[in-house]
């Protein structure tokens, strides 16, 4: 996997410029600016007050815990934490009903930060900061909910001003792997800190891309927002094709024009939304109507100093344990899924470390799920595996018994099984018989045609009836060969 | 009259603001925000080097409240007030044609 990071990515010579604007919705229990819960899913129009509405008058208070969760993010992602303050950014649109949006502009909470992909590879962070989102339109008529051709749109107020921070990545990245990776690391940071709980398809976290390309080594070249981009994978898929246009526009002479596209998943392609605004069009001023945050530094520190260990560590933790690199397939999934203190615990209780990263890797891949096995059993398991009283295959097989009973005694399981270790002489006979039965599989093999290993190797798993273990017999059949 | 900004300039903050002004008015607002921004130049004209911003007239900081919920507002009584309303949500016109 780290190979597929670090890669170049090039297209005709030219290479990506990338640049990430991820927001999160904040796991308060309020809105950012009034008392009205943040909950998704609730009935249309029911979170709703003055200070959501916009109505006369009203006027916001800024929710503490909305700060402390943009800290405890700006400081997971080595962000220096400041005062800030609100700026109002102007524009009309149905989903805003005060005409602007509260946001962080000059200076926002967060600012100079970075994030350190699995594989090392560092993206700088150059702010997050805090504003309000909108509402959520529905657009009726026309085709498939999309906004050209619509006849009216419906305007839902729950998620108007429900707090969110704005992450905005250096343009470090080059590759659509290191697009992904930085999201997905960006997630997993997002939920190890409780600051959101960052689920792509219900539109907690959504990420805007800015792309450009160039000539490496040159100067940066014009760049496109893209917008819509739903998940992960759409975030590579995104990125590739618009690099993609853009360097197909350059070789046909033409320039790129500064604008927002949006990323059609099912064509696949980005479409033009609109000409990007210059920034002096939003006519940013300070929100009168709040003052200035300046947490100070005992504030500070004592939320710095609860931060939980963060995914990156406990992947090296995990990695270390189990003699893996920290960004091996296994060591992301299984720290991903937040079992890696369960593969530690299996070490802990006597257990072999590395047997247990696979047995718990397979299990998601099977299951969706990590063996419901107490530390202990699996422990035990992992013993036998590794003194050579049960092959992986069988180890599967009681493991499987052992999670549909919650756990039990392994070597009971085994046991009532029939698994025990094969006898030396009784393998070595086998595999006598097995070149016995099969002369020109075994010709083959010898005059080094591997594939008619797997026809012997299968032979001696099916006398004896899968117990033998498969490293064990193709270690005998090549010293048969050699000898 | 000062010429501290141009029709167009105003014409272009009116746009964004929907604001729709007749010439005579488009004129008439010239004349006014160049006024204020002589106002403002006499500002600049100060040395007002070693001088911090100020952005906000009250030395306060961190006024925030804890994050507690509190009752709502009636969606019935809210969307009764509004000029349309359809399935429990704001009805407002189509959305795209608004910039033109």
């Amino acid at each position: 996997m780290s190979d597929a990071i670090t890669s170049e990515w090039t297209f005709r010579g030219y290479e990506m410029v990338v640049g990430l604007e991820v927001h999160v919705e904040l796991a308060t229990r309020t809105k950012l600016f009034s008392a009205s819960p943040n909950r998704f899913g609730d009935e249309p129009n029911t979170n709703i007050d003055p200070v959501t509405l916009g109505l006369p008058g009203a006027l916001p208070v800024l929710n503490r815990q909305a700060v402390e969760l943009a800290m405890r993010l700006g400081l997971a992602v080595n962000c220096t934490v400041q005062r800030s303050t609100f700026a109002r950014k102007n524009y009309f649109y149905p989903d805003m009903p005060k005409a602007y949006q509260i946001s962080q502009y000059d200076e926002p909470i967060c600012i100079d930060g970075w994030l350190d992909l699995p594989d090392g590879f560092r993206v700088g962070i150059e702010r997050a900061h805090l504003e309000e989102d909108t509402g959520k339109s529905t657009h009726v008529g026309g085709t498939g909910g999309r906004i050209h051709g619509s006849e009216h749109s419906l305007i839902d107020f729950n998620r108007a001003g429900v707090p969110l921070v704005e992450i905005v990545s250096r343009p470090d990245i080059r590759t659509p792997e290191q697009a992904k990776a930085y999201v997905s690391e960006l997630r997993a940071i997002l939920v190890a800190v409780g600051a959101s709980d960052a689920k792509m398809e219900e539109g907690s976290m959504r990420v805007d891309a800015n792309v450009s390309v160039r000539l490496p080594g040159a100067e940066f070249g014009t760049r496109c927002e893209i917008k819509n981009v739903n998940s992960v994978r759409s975030v590579g898929r995104a990125i590739e094709y618009e690099a993609q246009r853009q360097v197909g526009m350059l070789e046909a002479g033409e320039s790129i024009r500064q604008e927002t596209r949006h990323w059609d998943e099912t064509d696949g392609r980005t479409h033009t939304l609109r000409s990007k605004e210059d920034a002096d069009d939003y006519r940013y001023f300070q929100e009168p109507d709040l003052v200035v945050v300046d947490p100070d530094p005992e504030w500070i520190e004592r939320v710095r100093f609860s931060l939980p260990v963060l995914p990156a560590a406990r992947r090296v933790l995990l990695a270390a344990a189990t003699g893996q690199r920290p960004d091996a397939e296994a060591i992301l999934v299984v720290t991903d899924r937040d079992q890696d203190a369960y593969v530690l615990a299996v070490a802990a209780a006597g257990g072999d470390a590395s047997r247990a990263l696979v047995h718990v890797k397979e299990a998601f891949a099977d299951e969706g799920a990590r063996p419901s096995v107490p530390a202990a059993a699996l422990a035990t398991l992992t013993r036998m595996e590794i003194d050579g009283e049960l092959t992986a295959t069988q180890a599967k097989q009681v493991l499987a018994e052992l999670a549909a009973g919650g756990g039990g005694d392994a070597r009971a399981i085994a046991a009532a099984k029939g698994f025990e270790a094969m006898d030396a002489s009784e393998l070595e006979t086998m595999v006598d018989a097995a070149i016995a039965a099969q002369p020109e599989a075994w010709a083959k093999y010898c005059s080094g045609e591997g594939k008619a290993l797997g026809a012997l190797v299968g032979a001696v798993m099916k006398e004896s009836r899968g117990q033998a273990d498969g490293k064990a017999v193709t270690a005998l059949l090549e010293r048969r060969r050699d000898a | 009259m000062s010429d501290r900004i141009t029709p167009e300039a105003v014409a272009k903050v009116a746009k964004l603001a929907r604001l729709s002004l007749s010439d005579d008015e488009l004129l008439h607002a010239t004349h006014q925000l160049s006024d204020m921004l002589d106002h403002f130049a006499d500002i600049d004209a100060l040395d007002l080097d070693g001088v911090t911003p100020m952005t906000h007239p009250t030395p306060i900081a961190n006024v925030m409240r804890e994050d507690i919920e509190m009752d709502c507002l009636d969606r019935d009584e809210v969307l009764a007030a509004a000029p349309a309303a359809e399935d429990g949500r704001f009805r407002v016109p189509p959305i795209i044609g608004l910039d033109d």
